[in-house]
């Protein structure tokens, strides 16, 4: 059974329709990486995955683990497995880095009836999973995101991932803004993260963080309809031709 | 952006939780105020003169005032009249057990803790709180006074004050809110029932958090409260102030007056978390909470700090103050304010500096919710006399929802030119976006909620004792259920 299957699925935001039927399977153990140019529905697609509640689907259903996704609320699907590294990470004054992550891994034990980590559990695989993304201790009583550079936040989201283990994981534009180091840094923590009860989604603009974490498929996302799909080897293609290649094909013949 | 104010709006839907009556026997005064019903206060008191001659005088000025219709109303809050006469002044427990033992306690009473969280026997064990509990207008538990006793510390309720200790009473009672500092101030002082008196002597460090719960009980009787507490020579204290009450349909009034002072080297800490009755959510029942709270730093070197968390009472107007005249003395007022449903709270403080270097700092956060209105009002005065003073002065807002208001005065005056100010305000609101972070990450919108709105507080609540902070998170919770989104 494949983890998460779209179908047709039609969404809008303030009574713009921005996706307008988009089909796509992804199989536990998959990276998927979603293209396209701006305003394309990149982002909206991760949204309503995401069960943002300000985007509404108007046509179409989505299977995630056999379950009907759009009938979750945003934290049933966190709970069940389906985890956003935010585009542009929130920032939560007053609350510790640690103290939140803990609390967001307990409120997703709790869902699936399993017992809720104390501190002692909690902080061994924190520091170790801070190292795996070069980042520092301090972190742990900062407030979450609260002056933290754009780096910084996207290798939080990745930290956030990587300790809340999820089944699907959507990465919405996490290269933007990324020096090549911290690149680098974030598509090893995604690696190390692979497995094959895990499904990627990673939503990029540019093909430059695919040559970090290779993709299995990539999609071509243009005016909220997938127009091609292939292997690693669409990315660089695209990267050469432009997107105004596939929009071409978008059009109607 | 819909969704989440409709969140907001269902949250907002929840029943106070520690809505209870306790059915005891009281023994009440006939309804109304005048001399005589003074003079049967004082009389059931067993108080001595100076004691009835003191509220007499208060009687007489709270009665001038009222002639001149001297009730405050440059408060950013509106409720109907109130009738002075249609309330009772003074009720009390009739079965009045030995105030050291807890067995000898009604189990009525007991229970009535027990629901509200506190029971005493746990309080005792766990963290070393001497507890004087308060309930309706008489003392009836006094805690961990053997120790207390030990150390020439005076813990107990006001009334066992002006029998035992009436020395300290005379000579400090009205020293900081004199009888006619103001409206409800001087109704205080004419007709208050009880309250708690501290005495630490000279170079003494209370062993202890000292922590009194008040509790309004019985239906139609307005609560008066007073406490005093001294610090003497170098002395410290800190003092806990909580309060949850039931549910009632008629408006309680509530007019206590605090007074703190600091005498040389000495510093007083007290902490409030007050959660009364809201009144439901359009308003109706609830409690008037109109209090005078007030510190004096009399000596070199003294401190006073409040911390307060205010989340109940349907309107709050409070301004717990410092008057700075000891040399290098230091005033702090820290605050969380939280108003949801229908709730006003025109709160803040008042820092006086008189003494030369003497310095100040306010920090608070307002939470509006619902139709709520939340007023920061504070007042930053620098005497002539008061070179090198320094003020800093921090006023954050949050709303939540789009139908709560926030609003800010603070005054500044400013007599001294070496005087150093700093003011810093901010209003934000709890954003869909945050909302929708926390519950990407698996939080439900209650939670999120909770957690946003304690990072907001997270300043204030470092200043309070540890157990309290605890429990103020929890009271903040709960208060939320009905607030936020």
């Amino acid at each position: 059974m494949a983890l998460l299957e779209i179908e047709d699925l039609h969404a809008s935001v303030d009574g713009h329709q921005i996706l307008k039927g988009v089909n796509l399977v992804l199989n536990a153990g998959e990276v998927h990486s979603i293209m396209g140019p701006n305003g394309s529905g990149k982002s909206t697609l991760a949204q309503v995955l995401a069960r943002r509640e300000s985007y509404e689907v108007t046509q179409g259903r989505v299977l995630y683990a056999g379950k009907d996704l759009l009938q979750m609320k945003p934290e049933e699907a966190a709970c069940e497995g389906v985890f956003l590294a935010f585009q542009y990470p929130v920032e939560i004054p007053g609350i510790g880095n640690a103290y939140f992550l803990r609390s967001a891994m307990n409120a997703i034990r709790k869902y699936r009836g399993e017992d809720e980590l104390d501190a002692m559990d909690f902080l061994p695989v924190f520091r170790e999973r801070l190292k795996l993304l070069e980042m520092d201790d301090a972190l742990m009583s900062r407030s979450l995101n609260e002056g933290f550079s754009g780096g910084e936040k996207k290798r939080n989201e990745i930290l956030q991932m990587a300790m809340l283990e999820p089944r699907l994981a959507i990465l919405d534009e996490t290269d933007s803004g990324l020096d090549i180091d911290a690149l680098k840094i974030v598509a090893e923590g995604v690696n190390a993260l692979r497995s094959s009860q895990r499904a990627f989604l990673v939503i990029t603009h540019y093909q430059r963080l695919l040559n970090y974490i290779a993709p299995d498929f990539v999609h071509v996302l243009v005016d909220g309809k997938i127009v091609r799909s292939g292997g690693p080897e669409l990315a660089l293609e695209l990267e050469e031709k432009g997107y105004g290649w596939t929009e071409a094909e978008a059009q109607p013949a | 952006m819909s969704t989440s104010v409709e969140t907001i709006r269902d949250l907002a839907q929840q029943e106070y939780k520690w809505g209870f009556v306790t059915k005891i026997d009281e023994d009440r005064v006939p309804k109304g105020l005048n001399e005589e019903i003074v003079r049967l206060i004082s009389a059931r008191k067993g108080e001595p003169e100076f004691m009835l001659e003191w509220r007499l005088k208060a009687l007489r000025h709270w009665q001038s005032l009222e002639r001149k219709d001297a009730e405050p109303k440059w408060a950013n809050i509106t409720y109907g009249p109130i009738d002075y006469q249609d309330i009772v002044y003074y009720s009390a427990p009739k079965q009045r057990p030995a105030i050291d033992s807890l067995e000898s306690l009604d189990p009525e009473i007991l229970r009535t803790y027990e629901k509200l969280g506190i029971p005493l026997e746990e309080q005792k064990r766990l963290a070393g709180v001497a507890v004087d509990a308060v309930f309706d207008s008489v003392s009836v538990a006094t805690t961990f006074k053997s120790k207390l006793a030990e150390m020439g510390v005076i813990f107990c309720s006001f009334s066992e004050a002006v029998q035992k200790h009436p020395d300290l009473v005379r000579k400090y009672l009205g020293s900081v809110v004199p009888y006619t500092d103001n409206f409800f101030a001087s109704l205080n002082a004419a007709v208050f029932t009880d309250g708690s008196f501290v005495y630490v002597p000279k170079g003494v460090r209370c062993p202890m958090e000292l922590s009194t719960y008040f509790r309004i009980n019985a239906a139609e009787t307005g609560q008066f409260e007073r406490t005093l507490i001294v610090a003497d020579e170098g002395a410290t204290v800190s003092y806990l102030e909580g309060c949850t009450a039931p549910i009632r349909d008629e408006n309680q009034l509530h007019a206590a007056v605090v007074e703190l002072v600091a005498l040389d080297n000495a510093q007083i800490k007290y902490s409030t978390v007050q959660n009364w009755y809201p009144g439901d959510k359009e308003g109706r029942g609830g409690i008037y909470n109109f209090v005078t709270k007030r510190g004096k730093c009399v000596g070199v070197n003294s401190k006073i700090s409040w911390t307060q968390v205010e989340t109940g009472s349907a309107i709050t107007w409070k301004y717990p103050s410092c008057i700075l005249q000891g040399e290098n003395s230091v005033g702090e007022f820290y605050s969380v304010a939280l108003t949801n449903n229908r709730q006003q709270a025109d709160t803040g403080t008042k820092m006086i500096h008189i003494g030369k270097n003497t310095r100040s700092t306010i920090v608070t956060k307002g939470i509006s919710a619902g139709r709520g209105q939340n007023t920061y009002r504070g007042q930053v005065k620098i005497m002539k006399s008061a070179t090198g003073a320094r003020n800093y002065t921090q006023c954050d807002s949050l709303l939540i929802g789009d139908r709560c208001g926030a609003h800010t005065f603070p005054y500044i005056d400013v007599r001294n030119s070496t005087a150093r100010m700093e003011h810093e305000a901010s209003t934000s609101r709890i954003g869909e976006n945050q909302l929708f972070y926390l519950r990407q990450r698996g939080l439900k919108t209650e939670e999120a909620v909770s957690m946003i709105v304690n990072g907001f507080c997270k300043t204030v609540f470092r200043e309070l004792p540890m157990e309290f902070a605890v429990e103020a998170q929890k009271l903040l919770g709960v208060s939320l259920e009905g607030s936020v989104g």
